[in-house]
């Protein structure tokens, strides 16, 4: 039970971290993130499957691809209506529906789209058997955020990263370019979403609904942990994740999803910034 | 040598603008119009009917002579022309929504409910679920009248999701199948006539809401929420009247629906009835209530004509959505009512 509930919040903040990243630092809520995650899915899958590369090559070529094509949306057709949030809303959330229901139009459905796993084989952990998978994923987790907080800390880019997050106008005046950072953390964003698909996606297979899932399951950790804050996110999924795993046990895997919903509501009622969201919360939610 | 008389005319059209700036300014007639004095004279008053009146009775004179699938066709561009103008009417108070296929589901499930288990007509069905499904809706969204902008948006998409979940968890009133074999109505003349006219009251009465003096303080709020605060007015209350009005319609759509197909099932909260709303209201130009209209009338038939392509529709209704909103912002309608009202001339640059 309590690594079931660990997983699944790895699981969780895996999802929703590259989303919270490109939100984060160029307020641009990404509608199309389980279109990219879903995307990079078949991409890997197609790589391998019908190209024959080997699995890491196809992972790595995927997470590149993936992180270019999120930066070409966002220079070509974000960063027109940047601002605008209606306009921003609509345009990423058409994109993913064109993304979404194309990829069913072709013809992606079925039980034979799935990623091979890492390392198959499974341990036994407090009385439980878990896939050796299930265990990567929480290091690759922790990995990450160290990544990411090493990144943002004590790289030039990563800076400047926070730089237009807090404030664009006077990190222009420093001389950062806001579209080109913004460019590049909707392509980090896109990416980061790309492996959470490769690490993830082999506990299951492969589908278009997913995309939705994965979509409501990163917003429901943002809301709750608080939009743009790293830290909140990790608070967010593992009580998302145990929440998530106790109805599971208990009730019935149907009504997981309605946790998340159930856990938004409540965020909102009682504090609408979210669990460690303080910065910004006036402005942005009222 | 055609390209060669091409190159003139951009040439020409270029010098043309070196030297001279467009200038647009009022008709005549629209500046005497505007006022009360409209009813001084039969021209003003036939320029202020004409935009009003010609679509009205082209639209009856459509129905009446169309074959009955087209008819069908006509229905359903009503029903999410009406979808449309209460998405467009929520965004005008500030309450981006994302998923009116949630207050559209709860309208057509309440009537599937009342008719199937309880054996009432329509007429009485349709009524109950448009109020009731109003409340209900505004009841779910209300802790969340709080938000604004992308994080109202966020709820309101996983909204409608949920409840499909919810129903296809707990197998309550069909589950998967829905409920089948509600009575229809008695013809396809009845359904037509309530469409039509509850589409045209609709229009005609949020756009003449939305510029009475209690419909400004929706405006405003979508405008500047703060200040509208600042100045003592409850804005969470009146943005809950907003979207009991808004949800109310999109209820009554649901009901209908129900009773036109006599079904009612977990399709009804699919996507296609967040984004073509969505869509209509890009194409057709937003917050003027009216150009959703018109988008809805563009886009349904259009996609009635791609129907062999299946899914691909909902992929078009997608990149229609991104290149309106990014290339074409204006819309439709507010290209055709500039051109109505206003006159366009070449100035020359002193």
């Amino acid at each position: 039970m309590f690594v079931y509930g660990l997983i699944n919040s790895a699981v969780l903040a895996l999802m929703a971290i590259g989303f919270n990243l490109t939100f984060g630092i160029s307020g641009v809520a990404n509608f199309a993130y389980g279109a990219i995650y879903v995307v990079s899915g078949f991409l890997t899958w197609s790589l391998i499957n019908k190209l024959n590369m080997p699995y890491p090559v196809s992972a790595i070529s995927t997470i590149i691809i993936i992180g270019i094509l999120g930066a070409l949306i966002y220079r070509f057709i974000i960063k027109r209506i940047r601002g605008l949030v209606i306009s921003e809303v609509i345009a990423t959330f058409g994109i993913s529906i064109v993304i979404l229901e194309f990829l069913r139009y072709v013809g992606f459905i079925g039980f034979k789209y799935s990623l091979p796993m890492f390392i198959t084989g499974s341990v036994e952990i407090f009385d439980a058997y878990v896939d050796i998978q299930r265990l990567l994923i929480i290091c690759f987790v922790i990995l990450l955020i160290i990544a990411l907080y090493i990144f943002t800390h004590h790289t030039k880019i990563g800076r400047a990263f926070r730089g237009i997050a807090q404030e664009e106008h006077t990190s222009l005046s420093l001389g950062i370019n806001p579209d080109w950072i913004a460019s590049l953390s909707m392509g980090l964003g896109s990416s980061l979403g790309a492996f959470a698909a490769i690490v993830i996606l082999p506990l299951g297979t492969i589908t278009v609904d997913g995309g939705y899932d994965v979509l409501i399951n990163a917003l429901s950790v943002c809301i709750v942990g608080g939009l743009g804050s790293t830290f909140g996110i990790i608070i967010a999924s593992v009580i998302i994740g145990y929440a998530q795993t106790l109805t599971a046990t208990y009730l019935a895997p149907h009504w997981t999803m309605i946790v998340s919903l159930l856990a938004i509501l409540i965020i909102l009622v009682f504090k609408p910034s979210g669990i460690l969201g303080h910065q910004k919360e006036l402005e942005e939610r009222v | 040598m055609v390209a060669a008389g091409l190159n003139l005319l951009i040439k020409k059209r270029d010098m043309a603008k070196e030297n001279y700036r467009k200038e647009r300014i009022d008709r005549c007639i629209k500046a005497r119009s505007d006022d009360i004095y409209a009813i001084s004279s039969k021209n003003e008053i036939l320029y202020l009917l004409f935009p009003r009146v010609i679509p009205i009775a082209a639209l009856g004179i459509i129905a009446l002579i169309s074959p009955l699938y087209w008819q069908k066709v006509i229905i359903s561009a009503c029903i999410f022309a009406m979808l449309a103008v209460s998405w467009d009417f929520l965004s005008s108070c500030g309450m981006l929504s994302l998923g009116q296929a949630l207050f559209f589901g709860i309208g057509s499930y309440i009537a599937g409910i009342l008719n199937h288990y309880l054996n009432l007509p329509f007429y009485i069905t349709i009524p109950v679920a448009t109020i009731s499904g109003g409340l209900l809706s505004t009841i779910l969204l209300l802790p969340v009248v709080r938000l604004r902008g992308i994080y109202f948006a966020m709820v309101t998409l996983i909204l409608p999701l949920m409840l499909m979940r919810g129903i296809e968890a707990t197998r309550i009133f069909g589950g998967n199948e829905g409920i089948t074999g509600l009575s229809p109505f008695p013809n396809i003349w009845v359904e037509l006539i309530i469409i039509i006219t509850a589409m045209w009251v609709t229009l005609f009465a949020l756009r003449r809401f939305i510029s009475s003096d209690y419909g400004l303080i929706f405006v405003s709020i979508r405008d500047n929420d703060r200040a509208t605060m600042a100045s003592g007015i409850n804005i969470y209350a009146f943005k809950a009247q907003a979207l009991f009005i808004g949800s109310c319609i999109c209820a009554f759509c649901g009901a209908f629906m129900t009773h036109s197909y006599m079904f009612t099932g977990i399709p009804v909260f699919t996507m296609e009835f967040s984004i073509l709303p969505i869509a209509a209201s890009a194409i057709g130009g937003i917050g003027s209530l009216a150009g959703p209209l018109l988008g809805a009338f563009v886009l349904v038939p259009l996609s009635e004509i791609l129907r062999e392509f299946g899914t691909l529709r909902v992929v078009f209704y997608g990149l229609v959505l991104v290149i309106c909103v990014v290339a074409l912002p204006e819309g439709i309608f507010h290209y055709l009512s500039r051109k109505y009202n206003e006159m366009e001339r070449w100035v020359k640059i002193e």
